[in-house]
């Protein structure tokens, strides 16, 4: 089937199985690796995406079911080359990572919570990381991590609601 | 060694220079590899715990567009050597595929290679397998009677280990000792289990004779055994080591993965690749962790000193040997713990079953032993109604005490363990804590206080291979850094292993920049490939800020030596008479830039010292500080550094649904000096968790019929964000007298404390109902059926 996917603001046209997962569709087809496979039974997180802003776990839905949504990938974060978002640059800050491989899911994860909760409590942060499984980090950094974020996201005179 | 404030880069909180990548999704892990051409494995798994394989039929498989290949054990046998196996039991072969019977179910039986992962799915469901099925066994005592079906009939039992230490007086010490104790602790098979499954790309070009690989593996001489089981020299077998590896905590090995691909990249002459999917990864991936059971006697006076102890600890290693059995001989080298027990008898049996394969799990089997230590230390405690805290401070080792040296040969580099109990007790306001926990008990909670103290060996070498294998006479488990300065001064250091988010890069670059007294982030960190690495042992046995940071020192440590060689001819001087600052060598009333001396070593070799080599360069292969010797006499010392843990915590547990609830948490720490402190923040915390997962959550559970039971994250349960605690971290530093800056290994810590802590809590709370629990994980459905049947019984 064809089908046209709206990829970190790029439109993109393929052809894929109608079972293809859009996990598959990023990483085989479109060669976007930073979405990383964890579980493809929808615990994990690791594969989170952005869909409408909103984290969706890219193993649980097809690619076909994906026209006509905005999708953001990790690689749709950083603003230029070799430059961080605030969210990946306070990560790096706190070390809130070891692997890497929940990280961008886990940022992901973070952008859209700091979108619509630009001041969240460490329970709101937990509630909001608890879909996303970490093995290396035990969370500490992670939360650490995305209160600096939101700190200086205060202190940086953005308009509420951009990242 | 310098005291800590003295640094200008180590213990400071800089960056760690990985995350960059990792943050952008930029990490290179084995699975984002593609090559032109690669076709794609899925794999058929068995559905019996033991089955003689009748007959294959893979016509059906074979038929579907785009399959290649269907390839069986037997095939495979013949072109291969079977896989490594620690311990002299030649009879138990292993292959990457089942060879004319199956020994667990999951075990692969024959692997399909399609053009898409998609196709070689759907074929992998188009074999028809037929089985015979065969007695089989899954527990580990009924493994251990002689009466039970052997798993592998050639070897004669299920036995591969059952060897008895007796480390001083044992017999005299209980005779003479007041008391005496005996229990039973059982450790659930496990495993840290990372995100990132099991990947492996392998390439072969038969006009140059290499094997490419490209693995996430954290597997020490993995190239070797590669080489090995496909019968090609080691300089054919290209590991490539700059793939970034999605965690491992021990379990990233990958062997029989690895050696599969390989031989069908050969077999097929096209790039093949294997991504285990979480199914293959969970049953059949060789990443299960110990699963063991501990009968523990304690013999110990009125005053609670602890003299004696014997221990048996039988573990089940599944159906084939790998290294798994030697995860009872690295506990030898903390077999007493933090505490001065005069004697041991330890039994460590291994027995083989009709489970999955028992591979390294963190820690590396001192997680169970800590946790049958500290229960045991516990129940002293109760018996005597002395506090467990004091318990412990009259059973440890005395700061003053160090080097101590305990029965089975190993001596403790140094500690202060006093201190850090003190420094916890302080800061958590342990007086206050026990009001807390009296108070929830009184509003009709169950609740406990748990502690654990306890060791993190590390700096791993290999001494437990000739204390559990004779013919194994291994006295060096080195690591290699080379350190290259180019022509326009900017340095580049070579590492020989793959990382699964320790920070080596960002160890080396600190210590070389820390030597050199050059910004660590100018420093490049490289990554050879196998053929072109020198030796190494990959990051385990928590040993690389002492090994790898060891490497480097010392590879810096020659480079500077070289300057001060070419400065003392230049300036007419002694070597002894110059200083070194930021790159400026200086005496004699001379100084030389960084920059002219690169360019002396480069392109001036008329001003270079007779019998110098030109360019600047320098290597260092290290050896582990201590434990150089072959074990005699049933002793030999392990592990050169001594961590040090103490963990405190509250639990609270609703006593109709029995969900435990941290509600506290701290830990002293002291692994020495701390190379970068975000990195040992972030191994103690995640040890933590993963301690918690072990102790509460997690399991591979087998039914009776031989099938296991927790094959997704829907049944297997991973610690998420609600159920880690905030953990506070109180730290110490004793400097090891062993390494080169003190520092002591950290990547195991938590992870070795906290199954014991989080238990003994959960026993504290359950104290009132006269019950306990003595089995990990202690999941909800457990602790909730052991209260409403305890609540029930003193109701009546």
């Amino acid at each position: 089937m064809s089908v046209s996917l709206t990829i970190n603001g790029a439109l993109r046209e393929l052809e894929v199985e109608p079972r293809t997962t859009l996990l598959d569709a990023l990483r085989d087809e479109m060669r976007l690796t930073g979405t990383h496979v964890g579980c493809e039974h929808g615990v994990c997180g690791a594969c989170t995406i952005l869909v409408d802003e909103e984290p969706v776990r890219a193993c649980l839905i097809f690619a076909v079911q994906a026209e006509g949504l905005a999708i953001t990938t990790i690689e749709g974060l950083a603003p230029a080359p070799g430059e961080l978002s605030v969210v990946q640059d306070a990560f790096c800050e706190m070390h809130g990572m070891q692997c890497g491989f929940c990280t961008p899911g886990m940022i992901l994860t973070a952008h859209a919570l700091l979108k619509g909760n630009p001041d969240p409590t460490r329970e709101e942060i937990v509630t909001a990381i608890s879909a996303n499984i970490c093995r290396c980090t035990g969370y500490g950094q992670i939360i650490e991590a995305i209160q600096l974020a939101a700190q200086r996201l205060a202190g940086s005179n953005m308009p509420e609601g951009s990242l | 060694m310098s005291a800590p404030s003295s640094f200008r880069y180590i213990s400071k909180p800089r960056r760690v220079v990985e995350d960059r990548r990792f943050v952008v999704g930029k990490g290179h892990y084995a699975g984002d590899i593609s090559a032109e051409g690669m076709l794609h494995v899925a794999l058929v798994a068995s559905t019996h715990p033991a089955a003689r394989i009748i007959s294959i039929d893979a016509s059906a498989a074979l038929a579907l567009p785009g399959v290649h290949k269907v390839l069986t054990g037997a095939e495979f046998a013949e072109g291969c050597e079977p896989l490594m196996n620690g311990l002299e039991t030649p009879a138990v072969k292993r292959y990457p595929l089942a060879v004319g019977a199956t020994r667990y179910m999951g075990e692969w039986i024959a692997a399909v290679v399609a053009d898409t992962r998609a196709i070689a799915e759907d074929a992998a469901e188009l074999v028809e397998v037929t089985y015979e099925p065969l007695p089989f066994v899954i527990g580990a005592e009924e493994a251990y009677d002689p009466a039970s079906p052997p798993v592998h009939p050639g070897h004669g039992s299920n036995v591969l280990l059952d060897k008895t230490f007796h480390w001083g007086p044992v017999e005299e010490d209980f005779a003479r000792s007041e008391h005496q104790l005996k229990y039973r602790v059982v450790w659930g098979r496990n495993a840290t289990v990372p995100i990132e499954t099991f990947a492996v790309l392998a390439s072969w070009d038969p006009w140059r004779n290499v094997m490419d690989v490209w693995a996430s593996i954290q597997m020490p001489k993995f190239a070797d055994q590669i080489a090995r089981a496909l019968r090609l020299p080691m300089t054919s077998v290209r590991v490539h080591q700059d793939v970034d590896v999605g965690g491992s905590y021990g379990v990233k090995r990958g062997i029989k993965h690895t050696v599969l691909v390989a031989h069908l990249a050969r077999l097929l002459n096209r790039p093949v690749r294997l991504i285990e999917d979480r199914l293959e990864n969970m049953r059949g991936g060789d990443m299960h962790g110990p699963d063991r059971i501990f009968d523990v006697e304690l013999a110990f006076n009125g005053d609670g000193v602890i003299n004696a102890m014997k221990m048996r600890a039988l573990d089940n290693v599944g159906a084939y040997a790998g290294r798994a059995p030697f995860q009872l001989g690295k506990p030898i080298g903390a077999i007493v713990g933090p505490y001065k027990i005069n004697s041991v008898r330890y039994q460590a049996i291994a027995v083989t079953s009709n489970k999955a394969v028992e591979e390294a799990v963190r820690g590396f089997g001192q997680a169970p032993t800590n946790y049958a230590i500290e229960t045991g230390v516990d129940l002293v405690a109760e018996k005597l109604g002395l506090d467990r805290i004091e318990l412990r401070r009259r059973n440890f080792i005395r700061a003053d005490e160090f080097p101590y040296l305990i029965p089975s040969g190993t001596s403790y580099d140094s500690g202060d363990y006093h201190a850090v109990v003190d420094k916890v007790l302080a800061h958590a306001g342990y007086a206050e804590l026990i009001t807390e926990r009296d108070r929830l008990r009184a509003e009709g909670m169950l609740a406990g206080i748990g502690v654990a103290s306890c060791l993190e060996p590390s700096g791993g070498n290999s001494s437990f291979e000739p204390l559990l294998n004779e013919k194994n006479t291994t006295t060096t488990w080195m690591e290699s850094v080379r350190i290259n300065v180019d022509a326009l001064g900017t340095v580049t250091a070579a590492i020989h292993t793959t990382s699964s988010g320790q920070g080596h890069e960002t160890l080396v670059s600190t210590v070389v920049g820390e030597v050199l007294q050059i910004d660590p982030d100018k420093i490049q960190v490289v990554r050879p490939d196998s053929i072109a690495s020198l030796p190494g042992n990959s990051p385990v046995g928590s040993r690389m800020a002492i090994m790898m940071g060891g490497a480097a020192f010392h590879a810096a440590g020659k480079l500077k030596a070289k300057l001060f060689k070419i400065a003392a001819h230049i300036f007419g001087c002694a070597p002894e008479a110059l200083t070194y600052e930021s790159g400026v060598v200086s005496g004699a009333g001379h100084t030389l830039s960084w920059m002219e001396l690169v360019t002396i070593c480069h392109r001036h070799f008329h001003q270079l010292p007779a019998d110098t080599e030109p360019g600047l360069e320098a290597t260092h292969v290290f050896q582990v500080p201590t434990g150089v010797a072959l074990p005699k006499d049933g002793r030999v010392q392990m592990y050169p550094c001594h961590s040090f843990e103490f963990h405190l915590v509250l639990v609270v547990i609703d006593p109709i649904i029995g969900k435990p609830e941290l509600r506290r948490y701290v830990i002293g720490h002291d692994c020495g000096t701390v190379i970068n402190p975000h990195i040992v923040k972030g191994m103690t915390l995640g040890g933590i968790a993963h301690g918690i997962g072990a102790a509460l959550l997690e399991e591979f559970v087998y039914d009776e019929q031989g099938q296991m039971m927790s094959q997704s994250f829907m049944d297997y349960l991973l610690p998420s964000s609600h159920e880690v605690p905030h953990v506070e971290i109180v730290h110490h530093c004793t400097p090891s007298p062993f390494t080169v800056f003190g520092q002591k290994g950290s990547g195991e810590s938590g992870y070795l404390g906290a199954p014991a802590a989080v238990s003994g809590a959960i026993n504290d709370a359950l104290r009132p109902l006269g019950i306990r629990m003595s089995k990990l994980p202690i999941r909800i459905s457990a602790l909730s059926d052991a209260v409403a049947a305890a609540t029930d019984a003193n109701q009546v």
